[in-house]
């Protein structure tokens, strides 16, 4: 091997080896860098999780009850097609928030299998168009709605 | 090789001759990079509609999304420079790969704060943890990283060799920042550029003009940064005491 060969060897080597390593640890922590769970993961666990948990999914359509009084209480049902999970919330919901939409609950699971969630975030999806448009498809009915999000 | 294969590798590897190149081509760039602006920012700003779902808020994916392509785009050119400058010892490549850093790490920056603005009317938060977030933010202190160790090694040659590494060890992210949407659940959407029919034509034309106008600000900075490189080090070896008439020609390749 002449001195290039060498050096693009060592290089290339350094990076397999970095790739490695990178890959091993994504591997073993597969289930951590996941920032929400869905209700299917829950329903596939062998016990209720008692910390404080990312749940993932659809707002099921008719859920939504805002509660009466002050208190800005909202309930609903986060579901991913197969399985459901209720949530209670008090706060302010982001503007993206309705029902169909794509949301993540942070927040505890209680006894009752309700999760109190302390924020929500709402998971837009990645086509964008003008207000227009996508009135001009609904009123033509040609609009599918939202795509089901993962 | 033959001497035409060898012309076009050779010819701008002396310093002068790139010099006198980049003369003619920084203020193309430059001035390209004025009026895509302009253009861009016309149809970004006024002569595009609201969206549905964002409103006005869509008009900060024109920033975003070029830009987060850009803090990709430079860290591959940057690979790709330290590959060459650290394999075949061409002496621009290190002067390339060290000025695309700061550029890098700008549009870095310009990418994690339209983010944050977005997430806030998006999502409903101005910073979340999920895996294109953080990988960005890792993105970021690479750069940052790569620039320190550049400043911490006094000689050029060593710093080079060193930083290059770095580099080319720290290319692994690339992939990771964008699949990171499809490998894990992520609250960041996934692609929607490569996804037919996922972006409308009117949203599309600002965001295509804006990442023309930022490529070409790219090569004029990049331009302007590496004269001042070769600049500096060639003030560097004045003051050691070396004579003008050596600073014309290539440094040797081994």
């Amino acid at each position: 091997m002449n001195k290039k060969q060498k050096r693009l060897a060592f290089v290339s080597s350094a990076v397999v080896v970095a790739g490695l390593a990178v890959t091993l640890v994504m591997t073993a922590l597969s289930s951590s860098v996941a920032y929400f769970y869905t209700p299917s993961d829950l329903a596939a666990a062998d016990e209720r999780p008692t910390n404080t948990i990312r749940l993932g999914g659809l707002v099921a359509a008719g859920s939504v009850a805002y509660a009466e009084g002050t208190e800005a209480r909202v309930d609903f049902i986060i579901e991913d097609g197969a399985h459901s999970t209720p949530v209670t919330y008090v706060g302010v919901l982001p503007d993206l928030f309705r029902e169909g939409q794509g949301v993540i609950a942070q927040g505890r699971i209680g006894p009752d299998g309700v999760l109190a969630a302390s924020q929500i975030l709402a998971k837009h999806d990645e086509t964008y168009m003008p207000r227009e448009v996508a009135e001009a498809l609904k009123e033509q009915g040609v609009w599918q709605g939202e795509p089901p999000a993962e | 090789m033959t001497t035409q294969q060898t012309s076009f590798w050779t010819r701008y590897a002396n310093p002068a001759a790139f010099q006198r190149l980049s003369a003619r081509i920084a203020p193309l760039a430059g001035g390209g990079a004025v009026a895509l602006f302009a253009v861009g920012l016309y149809f970004a700003l006024i002569g595009s509609p609201a969206a549905r779902d964002h409103g006005e808020a869509v008009r900060i994916l024109y920033a975003h999304v070029p830009a987060a392509w850009m803090s990709l785009a430079c860290y591959t050119y940057m690979a790709a420079a330290s590959l060459v400058g650290f394999v075949w010892k061409h002496p621009l490549a290190d002067v390339a790969a060290k000025s695309i850093a700061p550029i890098g790490a700008t549009f870095t920056a310009l990418t994690l704060i339209t983010g944050s603005l977005w997430g806030k009317p998006g999502w409903g938060a101005w910073w979340v943890w999920d895996a294109r977030v953080t990988s960005v933010l890792i993105l970021f202190f690479m750069y940052l990283g790569y620039m320190a160790l550049w400043n911490a090694i006094e000689e050029p040659t060593r710093a080079a060799r060193i930083a290059a590494i770095a580099c080319l060890v720290g290319f692994i992210n690339i992939p990771i920042i964008k699949f990171s949407v499809d490998w894990w659940n992520t609250l960041h959407q996934p692609a929607s550029f490569t996804k037919q029919g996922a972006v409308d034509g009117a949203i599309a034309l600002p965001t295509w003009l804006l990442f023309s106008a930022y490529v070409l600000a790219f090569f004029w900075m990049l331009l302007v940064n590496m004269n001042a490189e070769l600049a500096e080090r060639r003030a560097a070896r004045l003051e050691a005491g070396a004579r003008p008439t050596s600073t014309l020609v290539a440094e040797p390749a081994e």
